[in-house]
């Protein structure tokens, strides 16, 4: 292993020279306090290295230790529901170490605690061939989540041992493989090095909707599990909000929630208000299927770099026990910050606006470790990695290098207007911007599952909302008054989409999730009010007129917050009474 | 810094630049050790190592480099981080960012030395901010509402009254129901004397002084030392809400000049500029100082933190506001077209944000329709500031007669719900109760963000009847 001794030391950056055996990658520690850092560089003997904490105090001749090894993480029972940094030290376990508000530099914790044990039922038996992925036996980890112990990747062979149901600690052997005469002991812990993508047999197209419970989202541009999708805007547009949204109400069975270079008091909100928030579709705690991953604003640069390969490889190592997993990350940006900051410390040649020339390589590769697949080993499964991320352009300028190449790589984009979003019209997705390549793959779910004409109620929203985009150029001409009656209507009817559909109050208790048949409730409301008055302009009703008849119209817009998602008899009522008011409406004017 | 060494002495200066100053020969420097350069003349000043190699030290000198010669000076490394005491002591006081006083009063005695750059709190000792801040002001209390622990800063443009109003929430805020132990910390960032003292006046107007410790560095004075200016006053702000358990303002001004001192300093090193010319890292650089703010399990204190900048030319897609906008929990942004209108506050509540108000409003902590009624007020206005773009463009007279309605809504909102004396202290039920009047005078059918209860409990239409 290599061994030597610091150089020259600039913030994060730190030379260390004679490391002879130095591995680019390869984590080492720095001088006295032996501080986390990984090698990014090597030049004869001399190891450029990336500190992961704050190096004040190092000076040239302290000694630097190889570990032999890339930067990994620990994979095991005992994720669900902590709080960890971005090197996935558990922050709460850090607080009673350190007995002080801060978080102290030089802290040595493991990531899974070592004492606790796990209930583990053996799946296979002793003689049975096994190879890597298969399922050597189960740990019911949370009431949720059934956390399956998977032979690792690399080991196959016939399984000489394994031990009886019972209760065992992380690190005790569970199981003897004997692979070609060598007795490999399997643990229930395993480690992975985070910057490579976990194998797997093969990747499939995406077939299922991810349901999140936003109407915008589900509706208008859906996500489907395994997709990717950037959520860009400027600052106080409704990114986080939005990433929040998904991370409680996702149809996801985990959630890493990786919080990247943002606000202390985000990963506090999640962290106190998940275990008492439900998860609608199984009502369990949230916490029970969450992983918070928290390298803050203020924490080193280089943590926050290292920290989305982090979470994505906690996502792959669920997804291969056959989960459908959410990850998402707030904000890619400052993890794109991160690497110009260690890229211009090492004095690399600056590409556009000083990032690194493979800024656009670092996204694609990290994007392209979303994707549904049929995991390694028996019996066969299938799970997903879904990426959702928020981007932070300077100024909300959506032309600058993260955002434009994010573009490139996600299949969904829900960018944010800041426009919208001082209107206080959230979430702020501008529908006019917005896409999503899944619409015909989740079409079929939508007819099947939920409503046959979906499609066509939906396509209705859309063209009705380009529509008015067209009709606003023309009334900021002439005024609204000089427009033909229907385009009135139209003007009327998307001001009803946008009002009843499309705007959603993440802190609303009863509009923050709205189910699928939700959904399309309001949808449907939507869609009958347009025939409806379609049909009165038609026989020369103005649509002022209209606007005054029908009174159920702000009944409808508040229905959102005020019918639950178990009690969607009562849009029958609102039906009924849109249906009744219009003919009343018909049978005065004598139409 | 842990490990102390023996102090060491070079006189081998090599160069000097900007703030810099490379010293040779130097074996063992720590990275951001303290250092001490001493002129021929026995002139003393202070410095840290910002980089350290074999051999080569470079050393940043707060106080600047005029007058520093390579012949003659001595370069003392002192085998220690930058510490200041920090103390209460300092309460009532006003000192320079090295804990020197600038009162004429003695230095701080008893106190506790501390690494002014402070450490990231542990998120998960963070207590989440849920008490409501009245401060009387109703654009804040009603539509972006202050809470403890928040950081909130005022985004202002020059000549707009951002001080003023600073002073006003300073002297007006209470957590309604409590007595509490309060303190304000000062961060004067490169001010003009007369802006600090304004300050200072107005808290011994207040009566209040012996709460205040002023932390400040002119505008005259080298660029390390502004951006030394809010770090020690944040400091003195964790020292004393988590020790002290004081109920802490944090008030820093104006964070404008603190970036304009970091880009100058950046440039001096060569280090490759980013947007504006600003470093690359001005956003983790800003996110150090504004999350040392807030509360933590446990503890009794808090810090709410309120930055000032000013917006270059109004712009708030300037990097200074922008990346600030990016860290903080909010922003106030002050208007100049509100201000010429003759509207004090001049606060623009559509681009102004109170990230955290959700969870300090409503039933059981402001009043129940303060969620609607905000939401309501919001869109309202949004639409009426709209309506008035139109308006201006096909006239008044081609606007249908709701559109109509919009418009003097929003001339009554500016005139009666945003404008206030700066002596004007209201409480949030008045807050609310002026929105209700403003709102009604809109169709009933548009008040669709209000539930229909409230719509009946508080709309004037229906009050008077009850
Ligand atoms: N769906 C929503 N429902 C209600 N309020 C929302 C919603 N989305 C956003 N908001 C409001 O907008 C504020 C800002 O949202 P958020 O914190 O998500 O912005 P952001 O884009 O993440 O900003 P930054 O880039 O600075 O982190 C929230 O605090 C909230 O008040
Ligand atoms: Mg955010």
């Amino acid at each position: 292993m290599a061994q030597g001794k610091v150089a020259r030391v600039n913030g994060p950056l730190v030379v260390a020279e004679g490391m002879k055996d130095a591995q680019m990658f390869e984590v080492v520690e720095v001088g006295e306090p032996r501080l986390v850092g990984e090698i990014t560089r090597i030049e004869g003997d001399r190891a450029y290295i990336q500190v992961y904490e704050d190096t004040s105090g190092i000076r040239p001749g302290e000694p630097v230790v190889g570990s032999g090894a890339p930067l990994s993480v620990e994979l095991g029972p005992g994720l669900l529901g902590q709080l960890f940094d971005g090197l996935l030290r558990p922050l709460g376990e850090i607080k009673e170490v350190t007995k002080s508000p801060f978080i102290k530099r030089g802290i040595k914790l493991p990531t899974l605690n070592r004492e606790k044990k796990w209930h583990f039922v053996p799946k296979i038996k002793k003689g049975d061939k096994v190879e890597p992925g298969d399922i050597l036996g189960t740990v019911q980890e949370t009431g949720l989540v059934e956390h399956r112990i998977l032979v690792p990747p690399y080991v196959h062979g016939k399984l000489k041992e394994i031990v009886t149901e019972g209760d065992y600690r992380v690190e005790d052997n569970v199981a003897i493989v004997d692979m070609n005469g060598d007795e490999v002991p399997v643990k229930m812990m395993q480690k992975w090095p985070v910057r490579v993508p976990r194998p797997f047999k093969e990747k499939l197209d995406p077939t299922q909707p991810l349901l999140t419970g936003v109407r915008i989202l589900d509706t208008i541009f859906p996500m489907a599990k395994g997709g990717t999708a950037a959520i860009p805007g400027p600052f106080g547009s409704g990114k986080t909000v939005t990433l929040q949204s998904l991370s409680k109400w996702s149809e996801a069975k985990i959630v890493i929630y990786v919080g990247c270079g943002e606000r202390g008091n985000e990963m506090t909100d999640e962290l106190r208000s998940f275990p008492k928030l439900k998860d609608p579709w199984t009502g369990r705690p949230l916490l029970e299927r969450t992983v918070l991953v928290a390298n803050t604003s203020n924490m080193p640069v280089a943590a926050r770099e290292a920290s989305i390969y982090v979470g994505v490889t906690l996502a792959e190592y669920f997804r291969d026990q056959g989960y459908d997993v959410l990850t998402v990350a707030d904000s890619t940006s400052r993890w794109a910050e991160a690497l110009r900051d260690l890229g211009g410390r090492m004095e690399e040649m600056p590409a556009e606006e000083g990032f690194p020339s493979y800024l656009s390589s670092r996204i694609a590769e990290y994007y392209e470790r979303a994707g549904r697949v049929r995991a390694l080993g028996n019996p066969e499964r299938f799970g997903s990695v879904t990426l959702a991320s928020a981007v932070s352009p300077p100024g909300g300028d959506f032309t600058e290098p993260v955002t434009s190449t994010t573009l490139r790589f996600v299949r969904v984009f829900w960018p944010l207007d800041v426009s919208l979003a001082q209107a206080r019209h959230y979430p702020a997705v501008n529908w006019l911007q917005g896409f999503s390549s899944y619409v015909d793959l989740v079409s079929d779910w939508w007819i099947k599952n939920v409503d046959p004409d979906w499609r066509i109620m939906r396509d209705f929203m859309v063209r009705t909302l380009l529509r008015e985009d067209e009709l606003k150029q023309i009334v900021r001409l002439v005024g609204p008054e000089s427009l033909a009656e229907k385009d009135k209507l139209t003007l009327e009817v998307a001001r009803l989409i946008k009002e009843a559909f499309l705007k959603q109050n993440a802190y609303d208790d009863i509009d923050a999730f709205s189910s699928p048949q939700k959904q399309a409730r309001i949808m449907k409301l939507i869609y009958h009010y347009n025939q409806y008055a379609t049909n009165a302009v038609e026989r020369g009703i103005p649509v002022k007129k209209i606007a005054d008849k029908i009174t159920v119209v702000p009944d409808i817009i508040r229905s959102k917050a005020t019918i639950k998602n178990d009690e969607l008899q009562k849009y029958d009522e609102l039906e009924n009474k849109l249906k009744a008011q219009f003919d009343e409406l018909l049978k005065e004017a004598g139409a | 810094m842990e490990s102390s060494m023996n102090v060491r002495e070079y006189s081998n200066i090599s160069m000097i630049k900007g703030p810099l100053v490379m010293v040779q020969g130097v074996a063992d420097s720590a990275y951001n050790e303290l250092v001490e350069v001493e002129m021929p003349n026995g002139e003393k000043r202070r410095g840290i190592v910002v980089d350290s190699q074999k051999g080569i030290s470079v050393v940043q000198v707060f106080e600047g480099t005029r007058g520093i010669s390579p012949v003659g000076t001595t370069v003392r490394f002192l085998g220690r981080g930058l510490e200041v005491k920090i103390s209460e002591e300092m309460l009532g006081r006003i000192f320079n960012p090295l804990g020197d006083p600038l009162d004429n009063g003695p230095m701080v005695i008893k106190g506790e030395k501390r690494d002014i750059n402070g450490e990231p709190l542990n998120p998960a000792v963070r207590d989440y901010p849920e008490e409501f801040i009245q401060t009387g002001i109703s654009a804040i209390d009603g539509l972006n509402s202050l809470l403890r622990g928040q950081k909130l800063p005022i985004f202002s443009g020059s000549g707009l009254p951002a001080n003023i109003l600073a002073a006003q929430i300073a002297k007006q805020a209470t957590v309604r129901g409590e007595e509490s132990n309060f303190a304000v910390v000062f961060g004067a960032i490169g001010v003009r004397y007369d802006e600090a003292l304004f300050f200072r006046k107005f808290f011994e107007e207040t009566g209040a002084i012996n709460r205040v410790a002023l932390i400040m560095s002119l505008a005259n004075e080298p660029p390390v030392m502004k951006t030394l200016t809010p770090k020690t006053a944040l400091t003195l702000a964790e020292y004393l809400a988590f020790e002290q358990d004081m109920h802490v303002l944090a008030i820093l001004i104006d964070m404008t000049n603190y970036c304009e001192a970091l880009r100058e300093i950046s440039a001096s090193k060569e280090e490759v500029p980013g947007r504006g010319g600003y470093p690359g890292y001005m956003y983790t650089d800003l996110a150090q100082t504004y999350e040392r703010a807030g509360k933590v399990v446990g503890k009794k204190g808090s810090i709410t933190q309120m930055p000032i900048l000013t917006m270059p030319n109004d712009d708030i897609t300037h990097p200074i506001p922008d990346l600030t906008g990016y860290i903080t929990e909010g922003q106030i942004t002050l208007d100049r077209s509100l201000y010429n209108k003759g509207i004090y506050p001049p606060i623009n509540v559509l681009m102004s944000l109170s990230r955290l108000a959700k969870d300090g409003i409503g039933e059981g902590k402001t009043r129940d329709d303060h969620k609607d009624v905000s939401n309501q007020l919001f869109a309202a206005y949004a639409k009426a500031v709209d309506t008035r773009g139109l308006a201006a463009i096909i006239g008044e007279d081609s606007l249908s007669d709701t559109d109509k309605k919009y418009l003097m809504f929003g001339d009554a909102f500016e005139r009666k719900f945003v404008s206030q004396g700066v002596n004007e202290n209201r409480d949030i039920e008045t807050t609310l109760d002026i929105g209700w009047e403003v709102l009604s005078i809109l169709p009933e059918r548009e008040l669709t963000n209000v539930k229909v209860d409230f719509i009946k409990k508080y709309h004037p239409a229906y009050r008077g009847k009850k």
